[in-house]
């Protein structure tokens, strides 16, 4: 469920990077959202819970899927989110989008849409003022080839 | 061109008492070409998205995101902003070739 293991990390590595938008896929690619999360943590570890992830179960245009990504936290001065990272395992750069919050953002949440490639893992990583990490994660499967289903 | 787009822009409330939470919805009209695709004769097409979006209310910085290739076309976001004066909200979306899309409303706070 969390992220990637090193085992699908390294089976997917090899075709990962000539994928196109359109391309068949295997079930795992591999591209920098690992690489990416550990930028953004600095190497910390991250805990399971406070960040939702709102996103269909399945996406059937891959073009335009909406995505809410929701914080829980006070918003006060003392205690905020200050950045959100959205990254996904499966497009040819995992870098999505990056949610930058202030206390005067009021709640942290946030909606845009993006584009996937394929099915694959979508990743939030929250970073708290006091310098500590939440994350989710939720799998879209997305239908390639627009017939439904 | 990028400069002559007007941008869309929703407050759920433009009249708010203090601490009030007020929505943002902004649509701007962008082809956020990813830089993966290949023209007719096989030559990629070079990348050119909006890469960064910022809201400041009354000259003060809300909220900030930074858009990459994944972002779709005529990028949509949707954020919140706690209301403590009054003022200008401006919306500014940066294009990779360094053009800016504007976009304003007002709020009034009471």
């Amino acid at each position: 469920m969390s992220g990637l293991s090193r085992r699908q990390v390294l089976a997917g590595s090899a075709g990962a990077l000539t994928i196109g938008m359109f391309g068949i896929a295997p079930a795992h690619a591999a591209n920098n959202a690992e690489d990416l999360i550990k930028a953004f943590t600095g190497g910390k570890s991250t805990t399971e819970g406070k960040v939702k992830l709102d996103l269909p179960e399945i996406a059937e245009n891959g073009n335009t899927v909406p995505m809410t990504v929701s914080v829980d936290s006070p918003m006060s001065d003392a205690s905020y989110v200050s950045d959100v990272l959205v990254v996904g395992d499966g497009n040819p750069n995992g870098g999505m989008v990056t949610f930058h919050f202030t206390p005067a953002s009021g709640v942290a949440e946030a909606n845009t849409r993006i584009r996937l490639a394929q099915t694959q893992n979508i990743i939030a990583v929250a970073k708290m003022n006091d310098g500590t990490f939440f994350t989710a994660s939720k799998q879209v499967k997305v239908t390639i080839g627009g017939c439904g289903g | 061109m990028a400069t002559a787009v007007k941008p869309r822009i929703k407050l759920d409330k433009k009249e708010a008492k203090k601490g009030d939470i007020i929505e943002v919805k902004a649509l701007v009209a962008h082809i956020m070409e990813t830089g993966q695709r290949k023209d007719a004769q096989g030559q990629t097409i070079p990348r050119k998205i909006l890469h960064k979006f910022t809201c400041t209310v009354a000259g003060k910085q809300v909220f900030q995101a930074d858009f990459e290739p994944a972002v779709s076309a005529n990028p949509y976001i949707q954020f919140k902003f706690r209301a403590t004066d009054s003022g200008p909200v401006v919306l500014t979306w940066t294009d990779d070739d360094g053009s800016t899309i504007v976009g304003e409303e007002t709020i009034t706070v009471s």
